[in-house]
């Protein structure tokens, strides 16, 4: 494999030799702030990072400056002085839930695989795809040792032998950091057999997607991991049963095993010095759209909507104010610019109790120019693209979706149209869907007609949009795929 | 063939899986940097490595985006059009690389050098607008930066192999 610091890119993420790529488009983490989106602004609310630790400190991603910094040291004290089930019930005390949105607790997931069926494999899901998430991707890019360690532990406490990281077929760059992560590691003999002398073998491999959001659904993952195409099982039985290679398998999110060796290092009455009784820790969180300072911000679990839109993010650009959040990625129902919805708590159970839901843990915030109407298609246009076609509820109603809101969008609504929406969106939720994504498209739609049903009625009454917003309509051929021949290029040489 | 030319890196790809379909999507990948794109002939080839039924191999390379069955350019440009991108930006790149390189989003050049697409999500909403290009990220793209940007992937395709599936580095 080519080296990811080759090039004249140097390996503090800065491009050294050749200063015309990274300066003007910033692309990559090499080029873009060296430490990440976000980590240039100070944090309020947070003094000690835990997801984002080190983040700071230049080259941590290598393995020796992750090591400098007490990098395997507790991967191996927990593997050569303590019981495997210790972990678990650490863990289990932490309170750690899982980061990929559903915020199940991590030790009692790993609590359910068999002791008797070998073997067993942990797979982590970086298929981070989600409309606004790219907190995982960060951890990855910057600091990919500490997800290695977390793996190590994790798999340790379960009796996982190997595992899989299944990294979205985007993140082209951070499949590389972290394919040199693993070869550094193996050669230090921190990964593969008898790890520090005991008799724990854990071998680790990076599997790229290629591209398909349903591959973030851990039994679409586990589908394509083994060359199938990405469509989600029925359930039962659960991985933690029957799994990958129908082994016994956990699926843990970046996130959630980075957290791990922290835990394993300070213990869980630590941990749990962070955030809130039922959500304990901390989270990062991407923001995005209007705000000030878009970026990947870790905050103690429990902090307010307000806190930390304008607090962390530094609050809506310039002479323009919030109109609407989407809070935890593109499926969740929406928050508005009321203060009943900027007051809620950052976590799991007080974003369900206000309607809503932390999801991923990503934002995205618009102001008053966005367009409901564009919004709601877009988002729906982003489901319809990644419904696997299994079932049809979802095959078609995003389909449908989206072709209501086009016409909308584009001047030919119809006052029918918005029961329609109404219907469309009953008749995909509530269990209708063989899995989730079909009543996550739904979301934009709830929200929309709760929140905005007089902008959408003026939109459909004046055949264009009241604010103005003009969405050029796009042909099916534009989005992937159908590949056409068109003019020579005029760049042509 | 593949399995001549690049038989170290396809063993090392198959030990990583104790079941050899596993290694579908890498190989779809090796195929497709070899080959510009997968035709049927290519993904064949995919298929009698892995010893799978041919459908099988086709069945994936047409559900994943990033597996192109379709001839691309030299580079593929994949703008995010999703939210939050299309209200910070977004919009305004497609429209300036339609006129730049003078095709409409679908289409790829006819001297085959630019693809340009528009994409879903790519996790990079803090650098809006946003794209990549054969999956390098390139930030903060505005449209006076386009003909920079264009330039500068030129200039990369000049210096190093290039990988339209992102399997090395090439800047």
């Amino acid at each position: 494999m080519a080296g990811i610091y080759e090039n004249g890119q140097g390996a503090d993420g800065a491009n050294s030799g050749t200063p015309q790529l990274g300066r003007i488009f910033e692309h990559g983490y090499p080029g873009g702030p060296a430490n990440g989106f976000g980590s240039e602004y100070p944090n309020p609310f947070l003094k000690q990072h835990i997801v984002y630790a080190n983040r700071d400190v230049p080259n941590i991603r290598e393995l020796a400056v992750y090591r400098q910094h007490g990098g395997y040291e507790v991967a191996q004290r927990v593997l050569t002085t303590m019981q495997p089930q210790a972990v678990v019930d650490e863990v289990k005390k932490s309170g750690l839930r899982g980061r990929g949105g559903a915020g199940f607790p991590t030790g009692v997931k790993w609590g359910f695989i068999p002791k008797d069926i070998f073997p067993k494999y942990l797979v982590c899901n970086a298929d981070e795809s989600e409309p606004g998430t790219f907190n995982n991707h960060e951890i990855i890019d910057l600091n990919p040792h500490q997800l290695i360690e977390g793996m190590i532990i994790s798999g340790f406490a379960f009796g996982a032998t190997a595992g899989y990281i299944y990294i979205r077929g985007e993140y082209a760059y951070g499949a590389r950091v972290l394919e040199q992560a693993i070869a550094e590691a193996y050669a230090a003999k921190l990964l593969g057999k008898q790890l520090w002398g005991t008799t724990v073998d854990f071998d680790l491999y990076v599997h790229r997607g290629a591209g398909a959001y349903i591959c973030g659904e851990e039994t679409a993952l586990l589908e394509s991991l083994e060359g199938k195409i990405g469509q989600p099982r029925a359930k039962p039985p659960f991985p933690a049963v029957a799994g990958l290679y129908a082994k016994p398998t956990v699926i843990n999110n970046v996130e959630t095993l980075t957290n791990v060796p922290r835990i394993m290092q300070h213990g869980a009455d630590w941990y749990r010095s962070f955030g809130t009784e039922k959500s304990p820790g901390t989270k990062a969180i991407s923001i995005s759209g209007h705000v000030k300072r878009p970026g990947n911000y870790e905050v103690p679990l429990g902090i307010t909507v307000r806190q930390f839109i304008y607090d962390v993010a530094g609050g809506i650009r310039d002479g323009h104010e919030l109109k609407f959040i989407v809070p935890g990625g593109a499926s969740s129902p929406w928050l508005i610019n009321k203060p009943e919805h900027l007051d809620v708590l950052l976590t799991w159970d007080d974003m369900a109790a206000a309607g809503s839901m932390l999801g991923s843990g990503a934002m995205i915030v618009l102001d008053e120019t966005t367009c409901v109407v564009a919004a709601s298609m877009k988002i729906d246009e982003f489901f319809k693209h990644e419904s696997c076609g299994k079932c049809t509820p979802c095959r078609e109603g995003t389909h449908f979706l989206t072709k209501v809101w086009e016409r909308i969008e584009h001047g030919h609504g119809r006052m029918s149209d918005i029961p329609l929406l109404d219907d469309l969106g009953k008749q995909m939720s509530g269990g209708k869907c063989f899995c989730l994504l079909g009543p996550s498209a739904v979301a934009p739609v709830t929200s929309a007609l709760k929140f905005f049903s007089d902008e959408i009625r003026q939109h459909i009454e004046l055949g264009r949009c009241p604010l103005g917003y003009n969405h050029p309509p796009v042909a099916a051929h534009a989005v992937e795929g159908g590949v056409h021949t068109g003019a020579t290029s005029v760049l042509a040489r | 063939m593949l399995k001549d030319k690049y038989a170290s890196e396809i063993a090392q790809m198959l030990a990583k899986y104790p079941v050899k379909n596993s290694a579908v999507i890498p190989l779809c990948y090796l195929a497709q940097d070899e080959y510009g794109y997968l035709s049927i002939d290519h993904l064949q080839e995919v298929a009698d490595i892995l010893q799978m039924p041919y459908t099988d191999v086709y069945e994936v390379a047409t559900f994943y985006t990033l597996l192109y069955t379709d001839p691309v350019g030299k580079w593929v440009l994949q703008v995010c059009d999703d939210n939050p991108c299309c209200f910070t930006g977004g919009e305004e790149l497609v429209a300036e690389l339609e006129t730049q390189l003078g095709i409409q989003a679908g289409e790829t050049t006819a001297d085959k050098q630019w693809t340009l697409q528009r994409v879903k999500c790519l996790g990079g909403c803090h650098g809006a607008p946003m794209l990549q290009a054969n999956l390098d990220f390139y930030y903060g793209i505005t449209p006076d930066k386009v003909p920079a940007l264009l330039e500068t992937l030129l200039q990369q395709e000049q210096r190093g192999t290039m990988s339209i599936s992102g399997r090395f580095a090439e800047r």
